[in-house]
């Protein structure tokens, strides 16, 4: 069974792409890496390798967690399925 | 299952200083710029003779001049040298480079340029070089102890595949290696910026935390007060950013993920500091690989682990660079720079605890002599760093 995606931990709101050529309308398996279980998903972007999809709808504002903390926040709504990057989501650091 | 660690052992050279080293190289080491064109000749002269020529060494001053001198004498003191000749323009920091690496005990000549020019200067160098080569090929091998290998660890253009595996496989490894008494080091101060609570928590003491966040508050000050804009395109890179990894936040969580689940952090060292005995150091350094592994090497390091996302090629001069990767594209289109391959782990075909082991029998055959990608590549980046501006 390829995995399509892998999510750090359960409460994260983002998953990794780790195949090449992923595309909009995929059906995608996720492995969740904490709880070491699997999760099925739609791609509703191209996203390339390496790349994030968030695996909850998220609101311009909120706080994106990944390893179980936060990575930045929205500044845009994304929904569920949808790439996730830097034209979506700042530092609150720098 | 897996690596014995306490019966492990490899076959290296033992220093006058009682240092174990895994290379035998005699090093031509310019104390400033413009020297460079006298050690390459040198090396040109003599077969087994490398040169390592930087862009610095003039009108430094203060702490800036301190850390200049404190890696060029930490380089010709690591243990993967066996000797080493210095050529300066003046006489004076030629001396005291000199001096610094004769404190190890191994042997080291130094040469100035002004009033004897540099074809004059090349001869008696070259002649230098020549008795030391002769010397190093000599020296035997012999077997020590896996806890006496130091080990350090700097990840570079990585991205997402990097916290998911390769760093974690490097984590993996350090927690054995600390369990086993080896000396470790970690850095890279602006990118655990995120994450420094998690490395704050895993500090053996409050004098250490305290020592720790004080370092990265003041790297943070730094950042503040020259940046013009969030920093995107230098922390993370472009090529981060290209890799998925969206902030420094994502960035830093990554990172951390090489120091293991276990070991605590014993101690902390200035750019190019020595450690003082066993266990996980912090180093406060640049995150610039070159800068970040150079300095490594002149804390005396002997082998490095270096995870990588889009495939970073790095390498040092003396310091041999293990590459890792759970990228397969990156695998896929840059496999002759890769030493280990931990794809498998996102795929589950791999977990992590074979990841750390094919990483250690790496660490092993490097250390037993086996070159690494970076070093039959050629990859000799020597990059110092610099505080501030020369006077």
């Amino acid at each position: 069974m390829t995995i399509h995606f892998v999510v750090h931990d359960e409460g994260d709101s983002v998953g990794v792409v780790v195949v090449e050529g992923l595309k909009a309308g995929q059906k995608l398996t996720g492995w969740i890496m904490d709880q070491d279980r699997t999760i099925e998903f739609d791609a509703r972007s191209d996203i390339p390798i390496g790349h994030k999809l968030a695996i909850r709808p998220i609101k311009a504002g909120d706080t994106v967690i990944k390893y179980g903390v936060d990575i930045g926040r929205a500044v845009q709504d994304i929904g569920a399925g949808e790439h996730l990057h830097v034209h979506n989501v700042k530092t609150k650091r720098w | 299952m897996g690596i014995n660690l306490k019966a492990a052992t490899f076959e290296g050279w033992r220093r006058e200083n009682g240092r174990m080293g895994v290379r035998n190289h005699v090093i031509v080491l310019p104390v400033d710029d413009l020297s460079n064109a006298a050690c390459e000749a040198v090396a040109n002269n003599i077969k087994g003779a490398m040169a390592i020529p930087h862009s610095y060494g003039r009108l430094q001053f203060g702490a800036d001049l301190d850390l200049h001198f404190r890696t060029l004498i930490g380089t010709g003191t690591n243990p993967n040298v066996a000797g080493v000749v210095v050529i300066g323009i003046e006489p004076g920091w030629t001396g005291r480079v000199v001096e610094g690496i004769a404190k190890s005990g191994k042997p080291v000549e130094g040469f100035a340029i002004e009033q004897n020019g540099d074809i004059n200067t090349i001869a008696s160098a070259s002649r230098a070089a020549y008795r030391m080569v002769k010397h190093a090929s000599r020296l035997k091998r012999t077997r020590a102890p896996l806890s006496e290998l130091w080990v350090s660890t700097k990840c570079g253009e990585s991205d997402t595949t990097s916290g998911l595996a390769s760093c974690p496989t490097v984590g993996n490894a350090f927690d054995k290696l600390w369990e086993n008494g080896n000396t470790l080091v970690f850095g890279e101060t602006t990118e655990l910026t995120g994450g420094e609570h998690l490395v704050a928590a895993r500090c053996r003491t409050p004098e250490i935390r305290a020592k720790f966040m004080a370092m990265f508050d003041r790297y943070q000050r730094v950042i503040e007060a020259h940046k013009t804009n969030d920093l995107s395109e230098s922390q993370p890179t472009k090529g981060n950013i290209e890799g998925g990894l969206t902030t420094i936040e994502e960035k830093a969580l990554g990172n951390i993920q090489k120091i293991g689940k276990k070991c605590l952090v014993d101690g902390v060292l200035d750019k190019a500091e020595t450690p003082t005995g066993p266990g996980l150091w912090f180093m406060d350094s640049s995150s610039a690989a070159a800068e970040m592994v150079t300095l490594c090497a002149a804390a005396g390091f002997a082998v490095h682990t270096f995870p990588t996302g889009q495939g970073n090629v790095i390498g040092n001069p003396i310091l041999p660079v293990i590459k890792l990767t759970a990228n397969p594209r990156t695998l896929r289109t840059m496999s002759e720079h890769i030493d280990v391959d931990v794809t498998g782990i996102l795929q589950r075909r791999m977990n992590m605890d074979e990841a750390g082991e094919a990483l250690l029998d790496c660490i092993l055959r490097t250390a037993d002599g086996e070159l690494t990608a970076a070093e039959l590549l050629g990859h000799r980046e020597f990059s110092l760093t610099r505080l501030y501006e020369s006077a």
